[in-house]
């Protein structure tokens, strides 16, 4: 029941998702609130210094993720090809804009060389920096891809939804319950 | 008394040969070399100074040491290419909270005077464009030297600085400290003889 069969998701694999799925949407709402703050707010250092370390400790969160996703079995689809398809399509994007987004933000904050503390408890060093107008081209990236993100997250959960209420599978339970990865 | 003599000759023959060089001529800002810096000088919130570059910009100049009142500056700066060494920072200043650099991503200096003031010295009037808006700027400003460098070509040297006040392009600093309405620009060049 850690590992995913299938026919289930593992333990592991829901507590990912979940834990994922509340931070990210925390870290959306906390990144679009932080950015209308004004230079003499209380929060004005401080939400961002919570928002780039969850998001840093999101990203390598996400990295273990996916080394777990492919070294298990994934479940199997449910609903016609055509929405299996779809289904992987819109899953391989999410990944695809977590990553851009998560990457996006440790560049603006990298832009000049500078690593990135993660609740003063260690440093993440700048890998990319000075490349041309780096910080404001990364900040455009990624405050688009964060909504893209958050669009595509609904989309998301609205289909999880459709499964369950009209089609009644089994594909939000299986995010719910390990239950069904005990059965080989 | 010899030796003394052939010593002023060779002064001499150096100061005519210095005085030759010296011409009216059209001159291109050493961005090559960057020995050219646009600086930023503002203060944070009464307790220090912000110290920032622009690192991208080009310019020329004419300069006739004969006469000296048509001598005359052309500068454009790329404001995206704003430093000061802080990615948020400079995020935050390049945004619609201050330069919008988005909207206005050039500014430009064009000179429409120049008035000896001393020895080397005189006041640069000009057209500064920022954000968008145009002003007449005076800036104080220092020939610091001039002549042939070691690799064949020859330079004139130049600083200069003045306060500019960011109400007047455009740039609202209502919300801050009475010291941070204005801004020192700082700049110092060469240029090389074309």
């Amino acid at each position: 029941m850690w590992r995913n069969t299938r026919s289930g998701w593992g333990i592991v694999s829901i507590l990912l998702h979940w834990l994922s799925a509340v931070t990210i949407v925390g870290l959306f709402a906390l990144g679009w609130w932080m950015t209308g703050l004004g230079y003499f707010d209380a929060w004005y250092n401080l939400a961002p210094w919570w928002h780039r370390s969850i998001g840093l400790l999101l990203l390598f969160a996400t990295l273990a993720r996916l080394v777990w996703r492919f070294a298990n079995p994934t479940p199997a689809g449910q609903g016609s090809r055509l929405e299996q398809l779809a289904a992987h399509l819109g899953h391989v994007l999410l990944y695809v804009l977590l990553l851009v987004v998560m990457v996006s933000g440790y560049l603006i904050s990298t832009a000049r060389g500078r690593g990135i503390s993660v609740f003063d408890w260690f440093e993440v060093p700048a890998l990319i920096s000075g490349l041309p107008n780096q910080e404001s081209i990364a900040g455009e990236i990624h405050w688009y891809a964060a909504v893209a993100l958050m669009v595509l997250a609904g989309g998301h959960a609205l289909a999880a939804l459709k499964h369950h209420v009209i089609d009644r599978h089994d594909t939000l339970t299986r995010m719910l319950s390990p239950s069904r990865s005990r059965r080989g | 008394m010899f030796k003394k003599t052939a010593l002023a000759a060779a002064l001499g023959a150096a100061a005519l040969v210095g005085a030759s060089q010296a011409q009216a001529a059209d001159y291109v800002v050493d961005t090559e070399g960057q020995h050219a810096f646009v600086q930023f000088k503002i203060n944070h919130l009464g307790f220090s100074y912000i110290l920032g570059n622009f690192e991208s910009f080009e310019g020329q100049f004419h300069y006739d040491p004969e006469n000296l009142e048509a001598a005359s500056v052309e500068m454009e700066v790329d404001v995206t290419s704003l430093n000061s060494n802080h990615a948020e920072r400079d995020r935050h200043f390049l945004s619609d909270d201050f330069l919008s650099a988005g909207d206005f991503p050039t500014a430009t200096f064009v000179s429409t005077g120049f008035a000896p003031t001393g020895e080397g010295e005189g006041t640069l009037t000009g057209e500064l464009t920022l954000k968008g808006e145009t002003r007449e700027i005076e800036m104080p400003v220092t020939l610091m030297g001039e002549g042939e460098d070691p690799w064949g070509a020859y330079r004139a040297g130049f600083e200069g600085s003045t306060m500019l006040t960011l109400g007047d392009f455009g740039i609202d600093m209502s919300a801050f400290p009475e010291v941070m309405h204005e801004l020192e620009l700082y700049v110092t060049f060469e240029g090389i003889r074309q």
